[in-house]
């Protein structure tokens, strides 16, 4: 299964992938031999046991060069949430200057592609690159490592607070069909800075494709991340993305990830309390139709005193579809102190859908205080009745419901024009309305 | 960790001796032989020598699972001796016939299968390394038609039986562990409660394990036929020995359209030492099958062996079957429990609790690891599951491995999962009141189990609270 890419690597060393610093071919070249020793995971895999990327493995998704494209501003406008933030658009996985607009960013702030970087700052880079998407175990990470193409690098320095969110654009259309894109993230929050991401996944039509994304965040003392993750990619699409998150003492990491699009989804979240006293929060929304696929899976690492993660991922399965939830927490024998909770909660609407969640605690430390918990089920029928006996229709009953189900996931983003959106999103979805 | 959790958790091993007495074995090894020696030594049938046969074959094929979270060296299975049984018994009349040395064991152990029983009103099976050595209260229970007796006994008195039921809930290809028992296990309880019939007795099976170096791998038959129902428990323990021993059990249950068994187990086989050394690994298959409007239902305390490995499971196949699970793991020292259930739903209304209290003292490592499944027919599908981890002292880990699998969208489920140490306050409460530490301590754990004692039938749950406070002396530092 990872034979046809072998011929691909070797064309792709031999081509763009052996460009830039030394170490950079080496380190592709392990990423791939990696690769080639892990294959894709299988269901006998642990940690795969409920998602089978067979579709993935059994294809083999092209290296793409992409031509020039005549997307326009006003066709990506619905994409973008609010035009004011700074913004990186990339299509079919290269930088559109015309579309993006992060000239106004603070002057210390950096943020250029990665491509840039490597030229500019290739030490910096080698230091960073790789540094937390470990791809050992990880044969998607290890391929996207292998093969690479661009991405941006964000370096928060020390104490700088960035108020605007910076919004970085994958869009994807008919030219990437039976392509793979592996675009790569690093950022780093030094000491006591801010930043706000968010990174939009926008599939275009009905594209089939694989998007195999990887980010890795480096979140220092006293610093703060806010990381939304909007996954829209076209239905026919596949999509499998990796954070890697490390944090510093009093750090806070808040992450929401966002799946609606794509054949088949993957978002690995992990994260790592590397100090004391910092905090995780991890929570997202999942909203599925047709033969739609989508696993989450999050990994709490408290590593340090005096920490605590909160978790709360929400599911909404219609059709045929298929939600996965694998959540797990780990304490180390001196996280003392730690305080974890996690939630997991999936309403079904229709006869087909399925649902499969795993929350794991794993504990070493004894002064701890941990919980998770986990439902499935229906629309409350005595809800229903309730709203019904006040005169509400059933079908608007249902919706009212199912909205408010998403809502609690949907509450916890603190940017009023992306919960607005994605609350708009939902809210059409299943009242059938167009809101202006 | 104060000192008196400490050695609150550590007393010693009461029943760690060796009974003296002249054993009939059979050599070392696992060939075919064996089996056929196994076979011939109990007079069976030849249908049965073939289905252990199969088993056998079948588990050459198998390699051993390796995915529990638990850690032990590999098992030789050349190394064991896979029967074992006291020489004095022969076809025994009555209780009198008995080695008066065995009868003085089970004294020891606090069973005594005569009179106390008697009075108890309690039927006991007693097992003695591999077979079944006496089976008390048997006029009583032949009296409604019900029968308790050793499994060997039946396959000799009901062939039929056991033919139909064997492997009907665990087929011999079950799993690794299943086919091994499959093909060498010993003796074991068959029961069977016919049409209607409410058993009149608690039953209960005294295991022991005795001889050195044997596995112990007894199997484990009850049939409740339509409207009937049955209570029945199993209480195990062993001699201290620095060798590790292998008990490798199957129980099956088979629960026809309204009936109902409740299946107790107080598990407390040898643990090994303060180091690690020694003790029972206890992987065992135990699984039920409940049909329309059964009920089957699992209550274990796991306070012994150096691993456990075992998910008590209900397959509710019939619409409105019932499948309950409730458990205490006791881990200290260095033992390790990877434990939990299955719960199938796969009839209409089906309704499945779980209820799990873990405690991790000394070097313990507890796993809860259970599984719910609603299948694409289980119509309104109901599961509450509750695992809670209590951490004594910092050495030890308490970890939750729920999967939870829905393809019904009418199906509700709950899971809930906590994690935390002793109460400091609810401690500091009781000295207050004046009770020493392990006084203390013993109490709060006695309430965090609550939920699952008041399920064990009433003498079990003082013993098992005992037992409770035995294994845990000495975990407060």
């Amino acid at each position: 299964m990872t034979a046809p890419y072998t011929d691909q690597f070797e064309a792709y060393a031999s081509n763009g992938g052996g460009e830039g610093p030394a170490w950079l071919p080496t380190l592709r070249k392990r990423a791939f031999d990696r690769f080639s020793d892990l294959g894709f995971p299988t269901t006998r895999d642990e940690d795969w046991h409920f998602t089978s990327v067979t579709p993935i493995a059994e294809r083999t998704f092209k290296a793409l060069k992409p031509g020039p494209t005549t997307l326009t501003l006003s066709e990506l406008r619905p994409w973008l949430v609010d035009e004011s933030w700074h913004r990186l658009v990339f299509v079919n996985g290269q930088l559109e200057p015309a579309l993006s607009q992060f000239t106004e960013l603070p002057a210390a702030v950096q943020v250029s592609t990665l491509s840039e970087a490597l030229r500019e700052e290739p030490e910096w880079v080698e230091k960073h690159l790789g540094s937390l998407a470990a791809f050992d175990k990880a044969a998607f990470t290890a391929l996207n490592t292998a093969f690479m193409q661009d991405g941006v690098v964000v370096r928060v320095p020390k104490s700088e607070v960035v108020d605007t969110p910076l919004h970085i654009v994958h869009v994807v259309d008919a030219q990437a069909e039976g392509a793979a894109l592996h675009p790569r993230l690093v950022v780093v929050a030094e000491p006591l800075s801010q930043i706000t991401l968010v990174e939009s996944f926008v599939g275009l039509g009905k594209a089939s494709y694989l998007m195999n994304a990887v980010a890795e965040v480096a979140v220092g003392n006293g610093a703060r991340v806010d990381h939304y993750k909007v996954q829209r990619e076209s239905t026919e699409a596949f999509h499998v993305g990796t954070t890697q998150v490390t944090q510093g003492r009093d750090s806070m990491y808040h992450s929401f990830s966002y799946a609606a699009g794509a054949a088949l989804s993957r978002t690995n979240i992990y994260t790592r309390l590397a100090g004391e006293g910092g905090e995780a929060r991890l929570n997202g929304m999942y909203m599925l139709d047709g033969v739609q696929h989508a696993d989450h899976q999050t990994f709490v690492e408290h590593l340090a005193e005096s920490c605590a993660s909160r978790e709360l991922y929400k599911g909404i399965l219609d059709g045929s579809s298929h939600g996965v939830f694998n959540g797990k927490v780990y304490v180390d024998p001196i996280a003392q102190k730690t305080d974890g909770k996690q939630t997991n909660k999936a309403l079904l609407l229709s006869d087909r859908a399925r649902v499969d969640t795993k929350p794991q605690l794993e504990i070493f430390a004894d002064d701890v205080k941990c919980t998770h918990g986990a439902t499935i089920g229906r629309i409350d029928e005595s809800a229903l009745f309730y709203l019904q006996s006040r005169g509400i229709p059933l079908e608007n009953a249902k919706a009212l419901l199912t909205y408010a189900f998403a809502a609690e996931a949907l509450e916890t983003i603190e940017i009023d024009a992306l919960r607005v959106e994605l609350e708009r999103g939902v809210f059409e979805r299943f009242t059938h309305t167009r809101l202006e | 960790m104060s000192s008196s959790i400490e050695t609150l958790v550590n007393k010693e091993y009461a029943y760690g001796f060796v009974t003296d007495i002249e054993s009939d074995t059979i050599p070392r090894g696992l060939t075919e032989e064996t089996i056929r020696a196994i076979s011939a030594k109990k007079d069976e049938p030849e249908w049965l020598l073939d289905w252990r046969l199969k088993a056998f074959r079948r588990w050459l094929t198998m390699t051993e699972p390796h995915w529990p979270n638990v850690t032990y060296a590999p098992i030789d299975y050349q190394a064991q001796t896979y029967y074992s049984a006291p020489k004095s018994v022969k076809p025994l009349q009555s209780l009198d016939e008995v080695d008066p040395e065995l009868l003085r064991t089970y004294e020891k152990l606090g069973i005594s299968l005569t009179e106390q029983k008697r009075l108890s009103g309690v039927a006991v099976d007693a097992i003695f390394d591999s077979v079944s050595v006496g089976t008390t209260m048997k006029k009583e229970l032949s009296a409604v038609g019900v029968v308790f007796c050793s499994f060997g006994e039946a396959v000799h008195s009901h062939p039929e039986l056991v033919k139909k039921y064997l492997g009907s809930v665990v087929p011999y290809s079950d799993n690794f562990f299943a086919a091994l028992n499959s093909a060498v296990f010993s003796d074991g309880s068959f029961v069977y409660v016919p049409k209607g019939v409410k058993c009149p007795l608690e039953l209960s099976t005294y295991f022991r394990i005795n001889a050195a170096d044997t596995g112990q791998f007894e199997r484990t038959l009850i049939v409740a036929e339509e409207g009937a129902s049955v209570s029945y428990l199993e209480g195990c323990t062993a001699p201290k020995r620095a060798t590790n021993q292998l008990h490798a059990a199957v129980v099956e249950i088979v629960a026809l359209d309204d009936s109902s068994v409740k299946y107790s187990t107080v598990q407390n086989w040898y643990a090994g030492d303060e180091n690690g050394v020694g003790g029972i690994y206890n992987f065992v298959t135990k699984r039920g099958k409940a049909f329309t409007n059964a009920k089957i239902s699992w209550t274990q305390v796991e306070t012994g062996s150096a691993i456990t490995w075992k998910y008590p499971s209900v397959i509710l196949q019939g619409d409105n079957s019932v499948g309950e699970f409730y458990s205490v793991a006791v881990v200290n020292n260095h033992q390790q429990a990877d434990t939990g259930t299955k719960m199938i739903h796969i009839g209409k209304n089906t309704k499945s609790t779980i209820i799990s209290k873990g405690i991790s003292a000394g070097k313990g490592q507890n796993s809860y690891r259970g599984q719910v499944k609603v299948l694409p027919k289980a119509e309104n599908a109901r599961n509450y599951t509750q695992c809670d981890s209590m951490l004594i002292g910092n050495a030890c880990g308490a970890h939750t491995f729920p999967y939870i699998e829905v393809a019904n969208p009418t199906a509700t489920l709950e899971h809930e999962a906590s994690t935390s140490k002793i109460g400091e306050d609810q401690i500091f409460y009781c000295k207050s009141r004046g009770l020493n530490a392990e006084h203390a301590i013993s109490l709060i754990v006695a309430g965090f189990c609550k939920e699952v004692f008041k399920e064990l039938p009433m003498e079990f749950a003082l013993e098992a609270q005992q037992l409770l406070g035995i294994s845990l002396e000495g975990s407060v530092g």
